[in-house]
């Protein structure tokens, strides 16, 4: 605990970046395969990290490692200071999570739903009453409340996904395919909500929409086999193609044989 | 222990936002007054007392107590919930205990609605409702060793048949060890075991219950019963639920 708060006063003292997440030389292994191999990177405050990757690259993986799901097989990650392995409940509390599918108890209507997870986060009474309505009102979810959420449209579910994990204003932000299924209109919504939220936390989204890596991230890192294999803005990483194109680089450093 | 108490509500919550509950409820009236009545000559043998509706107690929550149970972990790990559940700031321990504490919670209300039973033998004789009630608690804690067996196995596997299948068959282990069949055998060949295994009998410590005898020793064992599987059940959702 001394060295944390060590760490916030000198922070506060020289304003540098704050690395609310920490990422070191994270690694899991499975059965006979490296899902995710000595991966390292930080994301400061005000950072929207967009974490980009072939299907089976360690993307999931990797955000599961930073909220607590698995366990790493080497090295750690530190939320807002908390290691996730030490000190996991704490690095828990400091993060918004949304798991790969947006998964949500689809017997519970979308209000039920949001005040157990607000109970869980240990709100209660007229606090949890504004938690929730905040939530509802961000992801816009009014007009469904309180309806069975196996009753909504994939598009409303992820918006439940979204609700739960924005729900505690949370410092760090993990969200794993946020706009997945959502239509236009939706996904513009998602990036715009994103994008008001940047400059007090630290987000992480994984995504295959190249565009959306444009449109809300200021950063993209790129892995492929469980490796860091490029990391850059994504104006820097569209420039390294002549047409200036997010999907050519990503398809270059992918997959170079069949790029060549 | 609040966050086991969430946790317990929407899981119960649950049982009752589906059909679930009404079903399984309904269901378990229906055997319990068909095999007490007919099998279990409740009129025509002339006692006033319940001694035939507890004796197929043990049996019936056989057959669906891991139909309960069967989807408590299997479910979550099909859905993905779990991975939502345990990123949530709760302890592994603390879920289990919950989802467990919402099974047995409704089984206990399964039993409650059994209630006619006892209004009918007051009103035909006059019972001794100390021995109803203690049949009842021994009833309810059979209910919670198996419900412990069930929640640990369900998280085996994302398949409810198979929890299912692996719930009644070792339920059905500990409901016949002190039957002859299992006693008989193991006197021939192992006579040590044999003992352990009449003590491990949960139908054998439910019968003293039923007879109005609440021992100390039949708590601790259902107590530690209990909390041996669920601290299995613990370890098996750690190992795997990324799987």
């Amino acid at each position: 605990m001394a060295a944390e708060s060590n760490v916030a006063e000198t922070s506060v003292a020289a304003r540098p970046p704050e690395n609310l997440i920490q990422i070191i030389g994270l690694s899991k292994r499975f059965a006979g395969f490296t899902a995710v191999d000595n991966v390292s990177f930080d994301v400061a405050r005000g950072e929207v990290l967009g974490f980009l990757g072939p299907n089976g690259a360690g993307k999931s993986t990797t955000m599961r490692m930073l909220a607590g799901f698995m366990t790493p097989t080497a090295g750690t990650a530190r939320i807002c200071g908390h290691d996730v392995r030490e000190d996991s409940l704490a690095a828990r509390r400091s993060m918004g999570f949304l798991p790969e599918g947006a998964p949500t108890y689809p017997e519970m209507t979308v209000l039920g739903f949001l005040r157990f997870v607000a109970r869980i986060r240990g709100y209660r009474g007229g606090e949890l009453a504004d938690r929730v309505d905040h939530a509802v009102a961000l992801t816009t979810l009014a007009g469904v409340r309180l309806q069975p959420i196996e009753t909504l449209s994939k598009g409303f579910k992820r918006r439940v996904g979204l609700a739960q994990a924005l729900l505690h204003d949370p410092q760090v932000l993990v969200l794993d395919e946020p706009t997945d299924g959502l239509d236009p209109n939706q996904k513009h919504e998602v990036r715009t909500l994103i994008a008001r939220m940047a400059p007090e936390k630290a987000i992480v989204i994984s995504t295959h929409i190249l565009e959306e890596v444009e449109a809300v991230c200021t950063r993209a890192i790129i892995i492929a086999h469980g490796r860091v294999v490029a990391d850059a803005t994504p104006a820097e990483l569209a420039g390294r193609d002549a047409s200036r194109s997010l999907d050519a680089v990503f398809r270059a450093i992918t997959n170079p044989a069949k790029a060549a | 222990m609040r966050n086991v108490l969430i946790v317990a509500r929407r899981e119960l919550g649950g049982y009752f936002a589906t059909p679930v509950a009404v079903v399984f409820i309904g269901i378990f009236l229906a055997l319990q007054g068909a095999l007490t009545f007919n099998l279990g000559n409740f009129f025509t043998r002339d006692q006033a007392d319940l001694v035939p509706f507890f004796n197929f107690i043990p049996w019936v929550f056989l057959l669906l107590v891991p139909a309960i149970t069967m989807r408590l972990w299997a479910e979550e790990r099909r859905l993905g919930t779990i991975e939502l559940l345990l990123t949530l700031p709760i302890a592994q321990w603390q879920a289990v205990l919950g989802k467990f504490l919402a099974a047995w919670g409704f089984c206990a209300i399964a039993l409650l609605l059994t209630f006619p039973f006892v209004i009918t033998v007051n009103y035909l004789g006059s019972p001794d409702n100390g021995v109803i009630a203690s049949g009842y608690l021994g009833a309810l804690l059979v209910a919670g060793a198996f419900l412990s067996v069930g929640s640990a196995l369900s998280a085996v596997s994302k398949n409810q048949v198979i929890a299912f299948v692996l719930a009644v068959s070792v339920c059905f282990i500990f409901a016949v060890a002190s039957y002859p069949v299992v006693t008989d055998f193991l006197s021939h060949n192992a006579p040590v075991l044999a003992e352990v295994a009449r003590r491990m009998s949960v139908t054998e410590r439910f019968m003293s219950f039923t007879r109005g005898v609440i021992a100390l020793r039949d708590i601790i064992f259902f107590a530690s019963f209990i909390g041996f599987w669920l601290f299995l059940n613990t370890v098996i959702v750690e190992h795997r639920k990324a799987d």
